[in-house]
């Protein structure tokens, strides 16, 4: 049997606004308990929102950035339920009129061909507080500081059919985000988080399957893997002659399944109705205009950008451009020189990515700057020393804050370029071995890394390869 | 001292005739050994009214409008540092950490606060009997009710317990015990005065306002309250205009509007009467009456009576137990702690009009109920506004009964709302609406109120202020109080 897998995302996007989306307070993470939460925030009696319009700004810029439509007058409503870590016993959201509608977005798919996917809706609401069930003997702690943060609900089309094409969706959304700085993006802290809806069907079915929603997805390989044992399970449940219940699934990132936490007769009903404290949001005149004006260049045009001004591959080119930081970092490595631009893509997509994700760091992070980097890849370029080389140095630089030049001049690291110094340490090679020349000159051509490898051993890597290689050819031949 | 208006006491403050010492002493005293009668106030703070006097006093120069003059709040406006209750068991606990937005304004004015007024429970009642400290009496009939929800401003001002008072109105709380307890009560344009601190019942439809003596007296305390507030997001933002200057302007040539449906039968014909006495003064001063129509008056009570549970079934989830006001006693669970918090802590009343309106909300309920109501809402404002096209003034009684007694109709909630028949079309417009003493039936007081046109509170002063002028309805002290 053949199955079709149908996945939409909701992905909700914590705004970098300095203060809450409905009162003065702050947004900073990590605060104490409760020192961030003012009377608005605890939800105390009489106090009223007022709408920040820095929200409704970075809203209405992710709007612009996936061609959406941005309404003018989207409407606030209360969404009811009640939670301890819930103030007011309702969340402002809007249901009816979100501020944002009918965006689009493509992904690269693994074959190379790109799919386009569909942004149904993405509406401003108020974060909730957190529970903390851990260190309260029988009870639980409420910590209110990032109740009322600002965040908007992207909701996707049922576009997706794979957890490849629905993480690669996901992806492309977070780096549009981080490259809008309207989101830290950081995934630990839950500045970015999704739900995954997910169904099968029968391929050729045109009725759609019961999907599920699996919440808090707060890693791309939770949503890769959360997605495929949902794919599995109901698969299974279908198979053995079940039934998939609509219901709410959590993800259990221990044993890399999901459980359900609740069916849709339990679910709530949430009341929605129109927020009578706050006003329709109107768009200030020309605020579209400025923020089209500011918006920066977008991971797709800066990747196609780097394909057309620096040569590089598509493969690259994407891997560069998925994050702002590091497509900035690199344009600083290759500060116009542009012959430099492949070996410093590889450079910083190899070297430098390996020892960050080794380190846990962000490229904004990285102890070894841009500027350092692009040194040491001159040095590559004017021969002072090997590729090789370099990434010795290059570990001496991650290690200290000395500069690629430092390094080669404190461990005489520089090529050996000098023909005379050269010349005799291939003599000598050949020299010593005889067998292995008969063996060249009978035509194992293979042998010829043997005398290369010898030079280089009796440089310590420092002689220039090229320079070995045409020595070598022309002293054997002769 | 407590014979006189608001507005002379500010005057004879500023002559000093006496200081404001001795006038918040005098009313101390009256409240020391008048409200046990009445059950007006909750929270009585003489020691910091008799603080803030002597400051008034001390002060000189440019003082506020309102310098040295006491005032009583209703206990929905949050005071800091002074227990904030809405006269409910949940928030008996509850000491306010901030001032709203209308307190801030009566402190910025000079005004003293002698303490926090009686209530319905949340507001939600036409009788202040619901009010988890007990029911307040009418200074004019002690077995009868003052009205409400307001009713412990209403009846602490009959009964010149302070000089003016503050209250609410959401379908008629601020001028239903104004006709009952025979003073005047003033509801302005929704949006003129800022909700920020004055605790939710129906947002859409919350409006502040004051009670005074007098119109004029109203004129003062809206020119100290009014104005925008960033901090409320409905509050409207333009000028506030100079309603002491305007209440001497001439009210030749206005036209009055009487919508004919409010004088069909059902109308108590000695309150018809008592109407009908109160144009013709107005006819003196050179007003046109007419007859207009408000077709869809009828639909208001049943409209209200959705949308305003609807927002205050959301309103009041914040009371949950959690954070502030009252928990019930070892919870065994999250679901145990809500329900039994819940229980306990509100009214009958209150639940009710939390499950009325928790039902209006729910999926498969909502068009039929919450935005058929908004529809008629909508129907309702254009009446209005075809009416303010012919005329200044919209005329009616205030409400359809004088006061009654205590008990009468808390067992029969239908009767109940029907006290607010012809205050409650006007929240649903959002429009203003004042209360004015037109005289009395078998000793007890009845009002009438005018209804004007979107921020004309003025045009209502003006009116009340000439009404005033040539009738002393309104300067009647209830005999066991003066």
């Amino acid at each position: 049997m053949e199955w079709e897998v149908v996945i939409g995302l909701e992905i909700h996007v914590q705004l970098n606004t300095q203060s809450k989306i409905f009162s003065g307070a702050a947004t900073a993470y990590g605060a104490q308990p409760n020192t961030q939460a003012c009377a608005v925030d605890l939800g105390l009696p009489g106090v009223l929102p007022v709408l920040n319009k820095d929200a409704v700004a970075k809203a209405a810029m992710f709007g612009l950035a996936v061609d959406a439509t941005i309404n003018d007058g989207s409407v606030f409503d209360r969404k009811n339920y009640f939670y301890p870590d819930l103030p007011k016993g309702y969340q402002i959201s809007q249901l009816a009129i979100p501020i944002v509608e009918h965006g689009t977005l493509e992904i690269s798919l693994e074959d190379g061909t790109t799919k386009s996917v569909g942004i149904t809706r993405a509406h401003l609401e108020e974060d909730a507080g957190k529970s903390l069930h851990e260190d309260f003997d029988g009870m639980t702690g409420i910590d209110l500081n990032r109740a009322g943060t600002p965040l908007i609900e992207i909701v996707s089309e049922p576009d997706m059919s794979s957890a490849k094409e629905a993480v690669a969706y996901m992806k492309k959304i977070h780096s549009i985000v981080t490259y809008l700085g309207i989101c830290d993006g950081n995934m630990q802290e839950g500045s970015f988080r999704c739900d995954a809806n997910v169904s099968v069907r029968r391929k050729g079915d045109s009725e759609l399957g019961t999907r599920t929603e699996t919440k808090n997805l707060n890693s791309f390989r939770f949503v890769e893997r959360a997605i495929n044992y949902e794919i599995e399970r109901q698969i299974d449940v279908i198979e053995s002659g079940g039934k998939v219940v609509q219901e709410t699934r959590l993800y259990d990132a221990d044993d890399d399944s999901t459980r359900a936490m609740r069916s849709k007769e339990e679910a709530n009903d949430y009341r929605y109705f129109p927020d009578p404290d706050l006003l329709p949001v109107k768009l200030e005149q020309g605020l579209l205009e400025q923020l089209q004006a500011s918006l920066p260049e977008l991971p797709d045009v800066k990747q196609a950008r780097f394909m057309d001004e620096y040569s590089l591959n598509q493969e690259d080119a994407e891997q560069l451009s998925s994050s702002r930081a590091m497509a900035d970092y690199f344009e600083q490595v290759v500060a116009g020189e542009k012959e430099q631009a492949k070996i410093s893509a590889n450079w910083v997509l190899g070297e430098l990515s390996a020892a960050l994700n080794q380190n846990g760091l962000d490229i904004s992070q990285s102890p070894v700057s841009a500027e350092k980097l692009a040194q040491l890849i001159a040095r590559i370029a004017d021969n002072t020393i090997s590729g090789k080389i370099a990434k010795e140095v290059f570990q001496d630089m991650w290690n200290s804050d000395k500069s690629a030049d430092q390094v080669i001049q404190e461990k005489g690291l520089q090529q050996i370029s000098d023909v005379g110094e050269l010349e005799a340490i291939v003599d000598k090679v050949i020299a010593d071995n005889p067998n292995q020349v008969e063996q060249y000159l009978s035509g194992k051509d293979k042998v010829f890394g043997f005398f290369v490898g010898n030079v280089m051993k009796a440089t310590k890597g420092k002689a220039n390869p090229k320079q070995v290689n045409d020595l070598l050819k022309s002293k054997l031949s002769k | 001292m407590h014979t006189l208006t608001l507005a002379q006491q500010v005057r004879a403050l500023a002559e000093k005739q006496f200081s404001s010492e001795e006038l918040v002493k005098h009313y101390v005293q009256r409240i020391e050994t008048y409200d046990e009668k009445l059950n007006s106030f909750i929270t009585f703070t003489p020691e910091r009214a008799l603080e803030q006097a002597k400051q008034a006093d001390s002060r000189a120069g440019d003082v506020g409008l309102l310098n040295g003059v006491p005032i009583a709040l209703k206990d929905i406006f949050c005071t800091d540092g002074v227990k904030t209750s809405c006269a409910s068991k949940m928030l008996d606990n509850f000491i306010a950490p901030y001032d709203a937005t209308v307190v801030t304004k009566l402190n910025q004015a000079g005004a003293i606060s002698l303490g926090k007024t009686n209530m319905d429970e949340f507001a939600m009642g036409s009788s202040s009997e619901s009010s988890y400290y007990g029911a307040v009496k009418n200074p004019w009939d002690t077995e009868r009710v003052p009205g409400g929800s307001s009713g412990g401003s209403a009846s602490a001002l009959a009964a010149r317990l302070t000089s003016a008072s503050m209250g609410t109105d959401t379908g008629g709380s601020i001028r239903q015990p104004a006709a009952l307890c025979g003073i005047t009560g003033l509801k302005p344009t929704y949006g003129r005065v800022s909700r920020y601190g004055m605790i939710a019942y129906a947002s859409s439809l919350d409006q502040g306002g004051p009670f005074g003596i007098t119109a004029e007296d109203c004129a003062y305390m809206l020119q100290a309250i009014a104005g925008h507030d960033y901090l409320d997001s409905t509050s409207v933002d333009r000028p506030v205009p100079d309603y002491i200057a305007g209440l001497s302007e001439p009210v030749k040539g206005m036209c009055i509007g009487l919508p004919e449906e409010f004088f069909q039968q059902g109308l108590d014909a000695d309150i018809a009467a008592k109407i009908e006495q109160a144009c013709e003064v107005l006819k003196s001063l050179g007003c046109e009456i007419k007859s207009i129509s408000l077709p869809n008056a009828k639909l208001a009570i049943a409209a209200y009576y959705v949308l305003a549970p609807a927002e205050c079934s959301s309103n009041l989830s914040r009371f949950d137990g959690v954070r502030f006001g009252y928990r019930c006693e070892n919870p065994t669970g999250l679901e145990d702690m809500y329900c039994r918090s819940r229980s306990e802590g509100f009214g009958d009343e209150v639940k009710r009009r939390i499950m009325i309106g928790a039902y209006a909300l729910s999926a498969g309920y909502y068009d039929a109920y919450y935005l058929k109501a908004q529809k008629i809402r909508r129907l309702i404002s254009e009446d209005y506004k075809a009416a303010f096209s012919e005329v200044d003034a919209v005329l009616s009684p205030t409400s359809p009964t004088t006061a009654f007694k205590v008990n009468e109709k808390s067992d029969d909630p239908i009767t109940m709302y029907l006290s607010d028949i012809y205050t409650i079309g006007v929240n649903l417009a959002g429009l203003p609406g004042i209360s004015l003493p037109v005289g009395f039936l078998q000793g007890l007081p009845v009002g009438m109120q005018l209804v004007s046109n979107y921020f004309e509170e003025q045009t209502l002063l003006n009116l009340g202020h000439q009404y005033q002028k040539q009738t002393d309805h309104h300067l009647q002290i209830p005999s066991e109080f003066e």
